[in-house]
């Protein structure tokens, strides 16, 4: 713990040092040949259009159709996600007639879904969180698989001896067996699914943070795009870190377990 | 102890022409070939032989997790068909459920008869104390010693009332030390709630001081090669194995194996072949 603490200076100095570089090149238009640095905006610029974003009304607006549309679809993947997974890792009969439709679907990237899904859904607001839970799917779904195909068949076996039936040994010993699995997926697939959902606001949104970066792009307000990025990082990690403090408190055994 | 219900009766076990085939395809071959046995209620029954001999898989057969393939195996005149509480199944290594605590895992054979959560909490914990674990029902499994963990999964069969103990090499992975406490440990327990047992061993030692009776088994395929009756008084203790009478006997077994040394055969297991796409289910002595 205290080497820990003797680390952070070097680790708090280099983030400044990237901060003075980014300050320096952005106020001399540093111009590399490869890329420049012209239409950068300084640290400052940034820091101002945050804090002209943050106490104005459209955040609200922004980072509540983001969250929605992430929460929506996230939700459904996950639900679909784990009863699937579970069903396709216990069960040879939905291995063979559900994983091999979804193994042709799970190469396709979720942004190249976009134009379809603009197609089939009436409003762009249920095309944006198809994307979301399509992102969001299979990460979870195969985690699940993997997770509850890898349950000790000794321990499946010992409930049954011990009086479980069907339902009981899928929720004592394959859904528990399978979680720390699952959480790891659910940690992945929060990921995704808002690098989906960026993506997909840029093309169709009206309201979100991805629509708000590319609208300060088209309407040249470039320090707004930084902020955009800054947020997308902020709520993707933040919700990341969620999904795996939820985890840790849904699974106690696993740490002592893996300590011991 | 004292609220403890006896066991409603001790399980009688009868095979007759008891065949059980493994593997499929061209690699099947019959692990136990014609067994004929029963085992009297209450009786103390170890089945000696050699790695992969087939005496994992009558274990197996007996817990219901495999199926004869010819004979009939009965216990108390019904035909097993399937696992069941009656017929409790203790394994080499332990298979206490990891995200249960000691009482919860204990507890789980009442909870899977629907029994309330105070009530089945107060039995497991009764239990608990006939192991010598009534200070740690608060750990998980994976904090307790590999002799606590069979303790542990004794109660957590016991506490069903089992007609059957079944117990394959249950200290087979445990010190010399702690085997022997164990296996005291074992003994005062089935004096207190007698139920037949049959245990599965291929350590000689073991079997002459724990059994009432050895069925000694040939490997492949499996079949009793002699059926031994011990009559060394209970309790017994330590100084047994020094006797003359206990070293009569295992000379006895030692040369009812010896000949069948030379030949490794891969492990079984009441589970059936070990899986290839799961670690082995026992390790190897």
């Amino acid at each position: 713990m205290t080497r820990d603490l003797k680390r952070w200076p070097v680790r708090l100095a280099s983030l400044l040092a990237c901060l003075l570089f980014w300050h320096v090149a952005a106020s001399a238009r540093l111009d590399l040949g490869l890329f420049t640095f012209t239409y950068v905006p300084t640290p400052r610029a940034v820091l101002d259009a945050a804090w002209q974003l943050l106490t104005s009304s459209a955040v609200l607006a922004h980072l509540g159709s983001s969250l929605s549309r992430v929460f929506a679809g996230y939700a459904v993947a996950a639900l679909l996600g784990v009863s699937l997974g579970l069903l396709i890792g216990r069960s040879k009969w939905a291995e063979d007639t559900l994983l091999p439709p979804l193994e042709v679907l799970r190469p396709i990237p979720a942004v190249a879904w976009i134009p379809l899904a603009i197609l089939m859904f009436p409003s762009s607001e249920l095309s944006m969180v198809f994307i979301t839970f399509t992102g969001a799917l299979f990460p979870i779904l195969l985690n699940t698989v993997h997770g509850a195909e890898a349950v000790d068949p000794r321990l499946v076996a010992s409930a049954r001896s011990l009086g479980a039936r069907r339902w009981a040994i899928l929720g004592e010993v394959v859904l528990p067996g399978a979680l720390p699995s699952i959480v790891t997926g659910l940690a992945i697939g929060m990921g995704t699914s808002w690098f989906c959902l960026v993506t997909a606001e840029m093309i169709a949104g009206q309201f979100g943070i991805g629509y708000y970066t590319w609208e300060s792009y088209t309407l040249q307000n470039y320090p707004d795009i930084i902020v955009g990025m800054l947020l997308i990082g902020v709520l993707g990690m933040g919700s990341s870190a969620l999904v795996k403090r939820l985890g840790a408190l849904a699974t106690p055994w696993y740490r002592t377990q893996r300590a011991g | 102890m004292s609220s403890y219900q006896p066991a409603p009766e001790p399980g009688r076990i009868e095979g007759c022409g008891l065949s059980i085939r493994l593997g499929e395809g061209a690699e099947a071959f019959e692990a136990v070939q014609r067994l004929d046995f029963t085992v009297a209620p209450g009786e103390f029954v170890c089945i000696l032989g050699p790695s992969g001999c087939g005496k994992s898989t009558l274990l197996g057969a007996l817990a219901g997790h495999l199926i004869p393939c010819a004979g009939q195996l009965t216990v108390d005149d019904q035909t097993i068909d399937g696992p069941s509480p009656q017929r409790g199944m203790v394994f080499q290594h332990h298979t206490l459920l990891p995200w249960r605590s000691v009482l919860d895992n204990v507890a789980f054979g009442l909870k899977m008869q629907g029994v309330g959560k105070a009530e089945r909490q107060r039995q497991a914990r009764e239990m608990l104390q006939l192991v010598g674990l009534a200070d740690f029902a608060g750990r998980w499994p994976s904090q307790l010693s590999g002799g606590m963990q069979q303790r542990a999964e004794i109660a957590r069969v016991l506490i069903n009332r089992p007609r059957l103990l079944l117990m394959d090499e249950p200290f087979g992975a445990l010190d010399a030390q702690t085997r022997a406490r164990m296996q005291e440990l074992l003994l005062d327990i089935w004096a207190r709630i007698h139920t037949t047992v049959v245990f599965v061993t291929h350590d000689i030692d073991e079997a002459l001081f724990l059994a009432d009776r050895i069925l000694v088994m040939s490997p492949r395929p499996g079949r009793f090669i002699e059926d031994l009756h011990l009559d060394f008084p209970r309790p017994r203790c330590a100084s047994l194995l020094t006797s003359p009478a206990f070293t009569h006997f295992k000379r006895h077994c030692l040369a009812l194996l010896r000949h069948e040394e030379g030949r490794e055969l891969p492990r079984l297991t009441p589970l059936g072949l070990p899986d290839a796409d799961h670690p082995p289910l026992r390790i190897a002595l």
